[in-house]
């Protein structure tokens, strides 16, 4: 998308083409001779998996969208149509589902792999800016697109997260009557939030452009976090890349596979099987796996308003993170203090993830340890690891030493 | 004239011009933005839902009923006479939120037991009617659980007492009392 071109054309075709629409040079020196480092690893290979997830909800949500009906009188119903009557319907949205899933589970490996090699650091800022948008776009589809089969986690998970703009002082609760289109979760609320289900993902498909194309002019950083210095440490994209993230995108889609073919709905609610009732709350709601450690952010804190800032705080924060980390050094390979920081942030995560699918009031070592003092401590861990441990690690940390070039360690076989 | 100085001479008629053009396309597209924005408003079959009226003859005290109220679940309660002396014993300090939240009396009223319940004629004041939305973050809560002889929210661990004042966060608000009066001893109409 950006550098020089080495691109010839060899037919009458493709020259009268260049020299009109140009796309062909577009893709050649994007897919084909795209400089890309020499040692990229497996962790690399998530960006090409997550433009197939985004392709794979694309094409069964559209298709889903032709027997899926937005009212609250037949959109549990449509559902079941959909799962019993439609050809290859259960199909179509068992992958839809397990492909949210599995979507944000390739998002978090991509965002970790990130974090681990400094990917977000100069010149790279736009690039993970870029990728926080497309998270929180993420998150704003799977939400809406989870309120669509209308069943009781669907409802109560819609009138939680909306009436999270009710702790908005003074103008809150006109925010929620806007955004439900009455006094509560209701028939206008759904089919607005199918509008914007369909909608967004074509706005993703925008920002993901807007993100390959902030990648292709840096490059790719790599595990060893140094620059390229010549055209010894890059190999063309094609077929070095192109292989090997088919060779992975195959891998998963085996996970993917036995997810969709034998546990269809391992990480589903079984309650979102009982359509929705406005006057009955479930005794437990939790959000999908994918929320959860958000979830717990939000009831670590005692207070309505405070908690609906720290939970958007915790996703902003990571809009700040290229500046927070002042370390020079990019790849956490060099940095042993970062590395175990790291480690213990992604432990971190998943403390907070077990605390927000629990009960509240729960608890855990045999009822000695409450949960809630577990998530509030976790918590303050997130917040303490990127506003104070990220920008003063560097001044105590002394790094290993750097490889001069990309190109020694891989030919000499050391890493 | 040369280039040079017809630009001296007609910059400030066209930075005039610029501003001009710049803030009428700005006034013209917020306009044009407006309808798009307001369409998302509750329409005016939403706004007109009437108010309900409800028979409440064959409640006993101590026993409740939900009805429904705007879509919402609204809860209906004749409270005992021990409920509502031990609700009236509450001191003020001991609550979360001392406003009534009650919209038959003045914005400013406390959270007293006597001004979060209705007498029905010439009977005791014994009657709570508050919509059953936790406060927090808007899910049901649950009748005859927690530790104040009223509502706990199961979503986040709110808990609300006999009057349905809030004594456990993180709902911030009392269980709101929506404007309502009896019609006569046994019937209400809310709203």
């Amino acid at each position: 998308m950006s550098g020089p071109s080495t691109y010839a054309p060899n037919s009458g075709f493709t020259r009268w083409m260049d020299a009109r629409l140009p796309v062909l040079r577009l893709m050649h020196d994007t897919v084909i001779t795209f400089p890309t480092p020499r040692n990229l690893n497996i962790w690399y290979t998530f960006g090409g998996i997550l433009t197939f997830c985004l392709g794979v909800q694309l094409v069964t949500g559209i298709t889903l969208a032709m027997h899926y009906t937005p009212h609250t009188e037949m959109a549990f119903n449509s559902v079941e149509h959909i799962m019993r009557d439609v050809n290859y319907g259960w199909l179509l949205r068992y992958v839809h589902a397990n492909g949210g899933s599995m979507f944000f589970l390739a998002v978090y490996i991509h965002m970790f792999r990130g974090l681990y090699y400094g990917s977000y650091k100069e010149p790279r800022e736009m690039i993970w800016i870029l990728g926080v948008m497309l998270y929180i776009l993420m998150m704003a589809t799977a939400f809406l697109g989870y309120t669509l089969p209308w069943g009781q986690m669907s409802f109560w998970a819609a009138t939680v997260i909306t009436s999270l703009f009710g702790a908005i002082p003074f103008i809150g609760e006109g925010i929620m009557n806007w955004l439900w289109g009455g006094f509560g979760v209701d028939n206008p609320t759904l089919q607005r939030f199918f509008s914007l289900h369909y909608l967004l993902p074509f706005v993703i498909s925008g920002v993901v452009i807007l993100h390959i194309w902030a990648l292709h002019v840096p490059g790719n950083n790599n595990p060893l976090g140094i620059d390229v210095k010549g055209p010894q440490d890059t190999l063309p994209f094609h077929p070095y890349y192109t292989v090997k993230d088919l060779f992975y995108l195959s891998l998963f889609v085996i996970l993917f596979a036995l997810f969709v073919f034998y546990a269809p709905n391992y990480l589903g609610h079984t309650i979102n099987y009982i359509e929705a009732n406005p006057l009955v709350t479930p005794p437990h709601i939790v959000p999908e796996w994918y929320f959860l450690p958000f979830y717990a952010i939000l009831r670590a804190i005692p207070d309505k308003l405070m908690g609906v800032v720290a939970l958007f705080g915790s996703l902003l924060t990571l809009f700040f993170v290229p500046w927070l980390d002042r370390s020079k050094v990019r790849s956490a390979r060099f940095r042993p203090t970062y590395k175990i920081l790291f480690w213990v942030f992604v432990a971190d995560c998943f403390v907070l993830g077990y605390a927000g699918s629990q009960p509240v009031d729960g608890t855990i070592a045999g009822g000695a340890i409450s949960l809630l003092w577990v998530a509030r401590l976790a918590t303050a861990y997130y917040f303490i690891h990127f506003w104070v441990l990220m920008p003063f690690t560097h001044r105590w940390e002394t790094p290993r030493p750097i490889p001069d070039s990309i190109a020694k360690p891989v030919l000499s076989g050391a890493s | 004239m040369t280039v040079a100085q017809s630009q001296t001479a007609d910059s400030s008629r066209r930075d005039f011009l610029y501003i001009a053009t710049s803030a009428a396309g700005a006034v013209g597209a917020t306009m044009a933005a407006w309808p798009l924005v307001a369409q998302m408003n509750p329409a005016a079959n939403v706004l007109a839902l009437a108010s309900i009226e409800v028979d409440i003859s064959t409640i006993e005290p101590g026993q409740l009923i939900t009805v429904t109220w705007r879509g919402k679940p609204t809860f209906i309660r004749r409270l005992t006479a021990d409920e509502v002396a031990a609700a009236d014993a509450v001191s003020l300090d001991d609550l979360l939120d001392d406003n009534a939240r009650n919209g038959n009396l003045d914005d400013n009223a406390e959270a007293t037991g006597t001004n979060r319940l209705a007498a029905a004629g010439d009977g005791a004041t014994e009657w709570l009617v508050v919509v059953g939305v936790c406060t927090h973050l808007g899910c049901i809560p649950a009748f005859d659980q927690g530790n104040y002889g009223g509502w706990l929210c199961a979503c986040h661990g709110s808990e609300y007492d006999s009057v349905g004042r809030v004594r456990v966060g993180p709902a911030p608000d009392n269980l709101t009392v929506p404007p309502f009066e009896f019609l006569s001893d046994t019937r209400v109409r809310i709203g």
